[in-house]
Order: structure tokens, then C-alpha cells, then sequence
């Protein structure tokens, strides 16, 4: 049994973070490979507490090998990851998330033999013993799986998938949440949703978000920040509302 | 695409790079066809056929200089080679495990014995051959079923065929004489090998050499056929089905064909092996082909590197001269004879655990891929210096 | 119809053995993606240290306990020092990593006890209950056999379903990557899941020695039985596993029971169990409609 790593966020989803703006997770000069590519080349941004960070770029920019390196599932070349000053670079994958840090990877990684309400419990696991309130949170926001918590995770939608990978991560009560992807395949309409729920989160309780999108649109329509990616290197940070009057910037990079 | 996370596909980046290097051994050109040896001829029959000349030379002086006792060791080689050499084209070239090579020998060997107890026995050549086709049919059957088949499905069932092939010679006890097994009367020596020993080195021509020449014919031969069918377009095909499965078969490869002629391959060589064990230890019983003979076969390919014909004979080499010296070993360190019997397969266990975790390339494999690296770096090295200079 | 139901009860006393044995198999396989060709020479080895202790006076029952513990040792620690570093890679060397093992550990086995035949005992009788007049082929030995199992499969459900432990361990076999993230520690889950195997495993190899003779290789037909009933089941599947095993006990059990000198072709049955079973439902008789592994 994995025992509590001594999370210090209080209650769930309610990573209390201190003032929005201040930095929370910064990663600098970070240089990854999956052999002889080079998939990371010294990239150096920072998530700041109480927004939504995008770091957008077109398939293949690194966008993804960036959240697994941060979260240790691929193992930096060069550079390093802090999170509220705390140097994680080396730590364990499976320590991340009592540091603070969930990560939701590409594809929504639903446990899919396992059904909706046992997904749940995984996710809080660590934790050691969850009182039942916070799963009725989780189900209170997202109604549509609490109707369904008996059944295998399989048997959900896309849109439901999501649903359920980021009440799990809530469970965790991250000070951060990393997603990958999360509009992949899904309907302009559950992306909205979803998006406007992350919003929801932030704007409310404080939670911060590192958001992985190649659906660059929809991204910068929520994000506070956004970073552009482009293979491995990043090309510019700005205000999402900048970002998105860049018209130049947009056709080279973001693909609208 | 599953939304699962299964383990496999978690660890799909490891999956695309490992074979790489477990396989590189038989994908490395040879050290022939790299140049360095401009002696050998262009063509790769040619070259194959000087190899053999070359081979048979050896044979005969390396026979001719020792004594007796190492003249059936190395009969005993012959046998383990021929088989080696059958499972190593089947699992480093085509990537398909077999643990019933054992049982394959097992058909050629009881089918050479029931030849030869006729009264008047058919000529040894056309015995063997027909041990070999028959030990082939069984194996294109088997090949049939194992061509779906992959990875442990594959190794479970031809596990199955290893421990239950040898039940059928218990139950047809009338015909294979059950756990006793067959005896096998070994054909006397013709009178021109006879006078070829005599005229060669004046040794005296014995039955066990008889024998040893024998195995070392048929290893020669054996290898020859495996050394150009690895070379043609089919051993080609055989690596493109193991290396790439989805984009061989849209080449429109049919992957089934070509594993179950691997199979069949494989079986007709295991099945003449066993032939020639028959002949060697006078002997088909069921005893001698348990599961320890197919795992001592997967070591003896693994050791040498998947896929590599001469890996596969050094393999065998230590098939049969590891035993007696760490039998030796244990008995110096006061195990008795039926314990320091058992060190031989202890070993092999070992090697195959060490190997896999260490050295999947093998040991010839491990020394080419230096080979190449090496010189790899040295021609590097002379670009830059060249180039900076 | 009484032998009829003699050998019935017969083969389903030995499925159950087999259904163990698979089952053992089964959890490795859906944590690992691995099959244990060891699991036989592992198992093997617990019940030589079992008559050892039983040859120097000690109970039956503490015999069992001290094997069951040490196959659960000696499965951690076959898991965390050769199975880790093959773990995810090409599955033939996995195969061939177990299948050194299997021949290390049954050599080792005959290096430290020898070769000969031993007679292992068996704590309850072998004489059949009678039911009137007649002997049935049950023995209190074969409800020994049956109840351990159950309690064994039982126990195995509880701790799955029911504790967080399970749950911990079946997230790692079904979603490694994610588990991790959440914070599950993995490797710890798979050595356990090894651990819990053998165990498993260790607990066949000592219910099918009880009353016969043991050697170092006298597990292995069993782990060919424990294969063909695993693979009947689907191979992923515990549930199927049992059923495989049982079916496949009473397969045999009729094969040995009604073909003259039929106990010599029960080896040659299962593997043409298997092969059909493998050419015509390749996912095993209960193969769900969802298809998971593309």
C-alpha cells in the first residue's frame, strides 16, 4: 500500500496557492530525447499560480514529451523542473502527485478494466483514506458519470472519459494539473464544456493548469498564458489575448 | 487505438528499440559480405561453396588428429548443430520461439531407428533423408498451428508438443518400444571409407569415426542450404515478417506462408539432427528428448546470437564440452556424479537468464556489434581529422 | 455409470489443482504481459523444502505454511532481480528469461535434493468414502484439495475487490503509466503480484504431490495443464482460468479413464486441446466481445 506522501493542499480543488501570478512550476532549460532525437531542446517557461498556462505548437513541437518529462516519465537530458521552489527534477513519477502535481496524459488514460467509481478511488489512493464527500464532489460536478459509476470505464464516451481522468486528478487535490490534450476527439461542444469547467476551477478555487493543445483556438479562448512550442524549442510567450491578435504568429505556428 | 493504458503499450518506446539490438547480430552484414575479405569470391553460392570446401578440409584433419573419445564428441556436436542451426534460422531470423525441437529430433530419431531394424536396411543416406522428410511433415503441421501464434502463446505450445510428443511412443509401446525405447543398430563403415581413412592418415576406421563423419557430412551439408537459403530473397522475407509485421503484409506479404515454411525449415533440420543422434547413442528412447534438450538448443542460439549460423555452432560446441568439465568441477568440490550432472543445466539457465538481460545480441552477435561500432568510430574519427586538417 | 461418475469426481478433484495453477499464471500475465514458464520449477522447489521439514519431523502443517512463504519469497524476489530489467521489452526475452529459470531452478532442485523419487505425504486418507456398498473415488484428501483451493480463490477475490491493496495492484496490471501518475508505486504492485503467483502456484505443486512421488521435474506436465486450462480461460481471465482447469481435469480425466492405457496419451490429449483451441478460438472459450488489445 503506497502511504501518503503528506499532501499539504487542504481541500479538493482547492489547492490553495497564494496569489495568482506568482510562479508555481518552472522549468528551465529542459533538453529531452527518445534516442538519438532530440525532442526537448532547452526549453524555460513557468506555470504561474491560479491560471491557465497553454503551451501550444503543431504535432510533433514536444508538446507532450514536455509533461512527461515534468512528470518524470521521460527522464531530461539537461535542464531542471521546480515546483514553489522545490527542485523535482530527479523525483519519482509515482511522487509527483503528492507533491502536488497531477498529470492527465494523452489519450485520458481511463483505467479502462475498472469502472468509473473504482478510477476514482485509485486516484485518491495515495491519500490513504478519503472520506466519501469528496467522491460526492467529484459527481456533483460532473453528473453524467455519476449515473454511470458502476460501470467499466470502457464503456464511456470520449467526453466522459475526460470527465472522469480530470475528477480523478481533483481527487488528488493538485496544486497543479497537467492535461494533454484534453479536446482530442471530442465535440466542439463537451470541448467548451470542459473548458469552461477548467476555467471554473481556477477562477474559484485557486487550482493551476499547464494545458497541452494543439487545438490552439480553443486553448488561447481559455488560457491566461500561452507558450509556443515548435520542434523542441520555444518560440514566444505571451498573454493569450496577444497571442491570439498575432495573426502572423498564428498562421506559422498555430495552424488558424 | 484503446484508451486503456495497457503495460504494452506503455512500454511501446522500449518495445521499438530492443529488437533492434537483440536482432542486429543477424542483421549486421557478415563479415564477409563487409569487405576486408577480397580473397572470397563475389557470389554468395560461390563463396558458400569455398566456405564448405574449406569446411570438409577441416573436418577431415580435425577428426584425423584427435583421439577416439573426442571423434564422438564430436559426433555428438554434429547433431546439436544441425538442429541449433534449424531454431536459430526459425527464431533469430523469422522471430518464432520453439521449445519441441526436442520432439522433432525425437520423430527423425525413432524413424531412423524403425528403418533400421529391417533386416536388410535401406542405403543410411536415403534413411536419413526420409528421417528428415517425415520429422519435416510433422513440422509443417505443427508450423500450421504456430503460425497465428506468437511470442509465449508459441513457446507454451510447443512446450505442450515437448512433454506430450513422447507419451505417443509409450502408448504405441509395440511399435516404439515405451519407456525402454528402440535400439539402434549402427550401420558398419563402408569398405571405401575404409580405405580413404587409410590413405589419409592410417587411423583405424572405426564405427564411432564412421559415425563422426557421417554427422560432420550432414552438418556441412545442412549449413550450406541454411547459409543460402539466409542469403536469398526468402531469408529476406523472413526478416522483413519478424522486424515489421504491418508493413511487411502490406507489401502484401502473406505472413502465415512464411512462418510455417520457417517451421517446416526448422523441423526438417531438427529432424535429420535427430536422425543423427539415433545413429550417434544407439539409442530412440523417450528419455532422450526431454525438455531439457529443447531449452539446452535455445541456449545454445542464444548464446551465439539469434540468427547466426556460426553463433549456432559455437553454441553447440559448448553443448557438448561444458558438461564433463563442470561435472569435473562439481566433483572436485564433492557433489556426487548425479549431482554434478545437473550443473550442466543449472549453467544453461543462467546463461540464457544472463544473456537475455545483459547480451541479447549473443556472443558472436555482442562481438560484431563492437566490431562495427568500432570501426564505425575509427572511420569517424579519420573524417574529422581529415576534414579538420 | 458408477465409474462414470468415479472418474468425473476424479477429474475434477485434479481440474481444481489445475485451475490453481493456471490462475497463478493468469495474474502474472495480466500484470506483466509475461508467462511464467517458471512457475513450475518454482512451485517444485517449495515442495522439496517442504518434505525436507517434513523428513525432519515437522508437521505437515508447518510444512505447508514454510513452503507457501517461501514461494512467496522466492517469487518477489524472481520478479524484482531478472523479470524487472525484461519487463516491457521484446516478449521473446521474456520467454526465454523464464525458460532459464525453469531449467536453473530444476537443476538447483536436483543439485540440492537430488534426483531420486520421494514420497511426499498427504494429511487427510486416500481410501474413497463408501456410499453403501460401493467406494467412491472421493477422498478426504480430495475435499482437502478442494477446500484449499476455494479458500485460496477466495481469499484471492477478497483481496482484489475488497482492500485498496487490490485495487493498487489491479490498476498497475491494467493501466501501468496512469497508475504511476496517480501515484501508485508499481513496481512494488508487480513484485507483489509475482509474489502472490507463486504462492499460488506453490500451493498446486503441493496439493498434486500429496500421496505420490515427488522429482525435480515433476511439475512438468502441470505447467503444460496449467497453460492449456489458462489458455481455455482466455488467459486474461481468472474466472476463465478456473473453468478452464476444471474442464480441462475432466478432459483428461476421461481420456486416462475410458481409452485403453489411456494415462500415457494424457499429455498428447492436452496439447491437442490446445492446438484446436488455439486455431479456433484463439481468445480462449469465453473471449469477451470487446476487444481491448488491438
Amino acid at each position: 500500500m503506497p502511504e501518503p506522501h503528506g499532501s499539504t493542499a487542504v481541500s479538493a480543488g482547492a489547492g490553495s496557492t497564494g496569489a495568482p501570478g506568482r510562479s508555481l512550476l518552472e522549468v528551465e532549460g529542459l533538453t529531452s530525447a527518445y534516442g538519438p532525437v532530440r525532442a526537448l531542446d532547452g526549453v524555460t517557461l513557468s506555470a504561474e499560480a491560479g491560471r491557465i498556462t497553454a503551451v501550444l505548437g503543431a504535432n510533433g513541437a514536444g508538446k507532450t514529451t514536455l509533461l512527461r518529462t515534468i512528470s518524470g516519465l521521460v527522464r531530461p537530458q539537461a535542464g531542471s523542473v521546480r515546483l514553489d521552489g522545490e527542485d523535482i527534477t530527479k523525483a519519482p513519477v509515482e511522487a509527483m502527485v503528492g507533491k502536488g502535481m497531477s498529470h492527465v496524459p494523452e489519450g485520458r488514460g481511463v483505467i479502462a478494466e475498472l469502472t468509473v467509481d473504482e478510477n476514482l478511488r485509485v486516484g485518491s489512493l495515495f491519500r490513504g483514506k478519503v472520506g466519501k464527500d469528496e467522491f460526492d464532489r467529484v459527481y456533483d460536478l460532473f453528473p453524467r458519470i455519476a449515473e454511470r459509476r458502476n460501470n467499466a470505464a470502457h464503456t464511456l464516451s470520449g467526453g466522459e472519459r475526460q470527465m472522469l481522468v480530470i475528477g480523478r486528478a481533483l481527487l488528488a487535490q493538485p496544486r497543479i494539473l497537467l492535461l494533454d490534450e484534453p479536446s482530442l476527439g471530442l465535440a466542439p461542444r463537451i470541448v467548451a464544456q470542459i473548458f469552461g469547467l477548467l476555467r471554473q476551477l481556477v477562477d474559484r478555487d485557486g487550482l493551476s493548469v499547464l494545458l497541452v493543445e494543439q487545438n490552439a483556438r480553443s486553448a488561447l479562448s481559455v488560457a491566461d498564458v500561452g507558450v509556443v512550442l515548435n520542434l523542441g524549442k520555444v518560440v514566444v510567450t505571451d498573454q493569450a489575448r496577444t497571442l491570439m491578435a498575432d495573426e502572423g504568429l498564428r498562421h506559422a505556428y498555430l495552424g488558424f | 487505438m484503446s484508451d486503456s493504458q495497457t503495460p504494452t503499450s506503455a512500454a511501446g518506446a522500449a518495445t521499438e528499440e530492443a529488437p533492434v539490438e537483440a536482432t542486429a547480430a543477424a542483421n549486421a552484414p557478415s563479415a564477409q559480405a563487409a569487405g576486408g575479405r577480397s580473397f572470397l569470391p563475389k557470389s554468395t553460392l560461390l563463396r558458400h561453396l569455398v566456405v564448405v570446401l574449406l569446411a570438409i578440409v577441416a573436418a577431415v584433419v580435425i577428426l584425423e588428429i584427435t583421439d577416439p573419445f573426442t571423434n564422438s564428441q564430436l559426433a555428438q556436436l554434429s547433431y546439436y548443430a544441425i538442429a541449433a542451426g534449424g531454431l536459430t534460422v526459425l527464431t533469430g531470423l523469422n522471430g518464432q520461439v520453439s521449445l519441441g525441437h526436442g520432439a522433432l529430433m525425437a520423430v527423425g530419431a525413432y524413424t531412423t531407428a524403425l528403418f533400421l531394424q529391417a533386416d536388410e536396411p535401406v542405403p543410411l543416406p536415403l534413411i536419413l533423408l526420409v528421417s528428415t522428410l517425415v520429422a519435416t511433415v510433422v513440422g509443417a503441421l505443427v508450423g500450421v498451428a504456430a503460425a497465428r501464434l506468437h511470442g509465449p502463446y508459441l513457446a507454451g505450445a510447443t512446450l505442450a508438443l515437448a512433454v506430450g510428443l513422447p507419451g505417443l511412443a509409450i502408448y504405441f509401446h509395440d511399435i516404439f518400444g515405451g519407456e525402454q525405447g528402440m535400439r539402434v543398430r549402427a550401420p558398419q563403415p563402408p569398405d571405401a571409407f575404409k580405405d580413404f581413412i587409410s590413405f589419409v592418415s592410417g587411423n583405424s576406421a572405426t564405427g564411432t569415426k564412421w559415425l563422426a563423419y557421417v554427422g560432420a557430412i550432414c552438418l556441412v551439408i545442412t549449413y550450406f542450404l541454411l547459409a543460402n537459403l539466409v542469403r536469398s530473397r526468402i531469408g529476406r522475407t523472413w526478416r522483413a515478417v519478424r522486424d515489421q509485421d504491418v508493413a511487411a503484409e502490406l507489401a502484401g506479404i502473406n505472413l502465415g506462408t512464411w512462418r510455417v515454411l520457417a517451421f517446416t525449415v526448422s523441423a526438417a533440420a531438427a529432424g535429420l539432427a535427430g536422425g543423427v543422434l539415433a545413429l550417434v547413442i544407439r539409442l530412440a528412447a523417450p528419455s532422450g528428448f526431454t525438455l531439457v534438450l529443447s531449452l539446452s538448443l535455445l541456449t545454445a542460439i542464444v548464446l551465439g546470437g539469434l540468427g547466426s549460423l556460426l553463433g549456432a555452432l559455437l553454441g553447440s560446441a559448448l553443448l557438448v564440452f561444458l558438461p564433463p568439465f563442470v561435472t569435473d568441477l562439481g566433483a572436485d568440490f564433492g557433489l556426487d556424479n548425479t549431482e554434478a550432472a545437473q550443473l550442466a543445466p543449472f549453467v544453461y539457465g543462467v546463461v540464457l537468464i544472463v544473456a537475455m538481460i545483459f547480451a541479447p545480441a549473443g556472443f558472436v552477435g555482442t562481438v560484431r556489434l563492437r566490431w562495427l561500432t568500432y570501426r564505425a568510430k575509427q572511420r569517424a574519427a579519420a573524417a574529422r581529422s581529415s576534414s579538420g586538417g | 455409470m458408477q465409474q462414470f461418475i468415479n472418474i468425473t469426481l476424479s477429474g475434477l478433484v485434479e481440474g481444481m489443482i489445475y485451475a490453481a495453477f493456471a490462475l497463478a499464471l493468469v495474474l502474472i500475465w495480466r500484470s506483466t504481459r509475461i508467462v511464467n514458464f517458471a512457475q513450475g520449477a518454482m512451485a517444485a522447489a517449495t515442495a522439496f523444502i517442504a518434505l525436507a521439514l517434513i523428513d525432519a519431523g515437522q508437521s505437515y502443517w508447518i510444512a505447508l505454511i514454510v513452503a507457501l512463504l517461501s514461494g512467496f519469497v522466492l517469487g518477489a524476489v524472481v520478479e524484482r532481480v531478472v523479470i524487472r530489467p525484461v519487463e516491457g521489452g521484446p516478449e521473446l526475452n521474456a520467454v526465454i528469461v523464464t525458460l532459464g529459470l525453469f531449467v536453473a531452478i530444476q537443476a538447483s532442485i536436483a543439485i540440492i535434493f537430488g534426483s531420486s523419487f520421494q514420497s511426499f505425504p498427504t494429511p487427510f486418507g486416500v481410501r474413497g468414502f463408501e456410499i453403501g456398498d460401493s467406494t467412491i473415488a472421493l477422498t478426504p484428501t480430495s475435499l482437502y484439495i478442494i477446500g484449499s483451493v476455494l479458500v485460496v480463490m477466495a481469499l484471492l477475490v477478497a483481496l482484489f475487490r475488497f482492500t485498496r491493496v487490490g485495487l493498487a495492484m489491479r490498476a498497475s496490471a491494467f493501466g501501468q503509466e496512469v497508475a504511476r501518475l496517480l501515484g501508485v508505486r508499481v513496481g512494488r504492485m508487480l513484485t507483489l503480484g509475482w509474489a502472490l503467483a507463486a504462492v499460488v502456484g506453490s500451493l498446486a505443486g503441493l496439493l498434486i504431490a500429496g500421496g505420490e512421488f515427488i522429482y525435480p521435474a515433476y511439475m512438468d506436465s502441470l505447467i503444460v495443464f496449467g497453460f492449456v486450462a489458462a489458455v481455455l480461460g482466455g488467459l486474461d481471465s481468472p474466472i476463465g482460468a478456473i473453468v478452464g482447469g476444471l474442464l480441462l481435469g475432466l478432459a483428461l480425466s476421461y481420456v486416462s479413464g475410458y481409452i485403453e492405457r489411456g494415462s500415457a496419451l494424457v499429455n498428447v490429449a492436452a496439447l491437442v486441446i490446445l492446438i484446436v483451441v488455439l486455431l479456433v478460438r484463439p481468445g480462449g472459450l469465453f473471449a469477451s466481445s470487446v476487444a481491448r488489445r488491438a
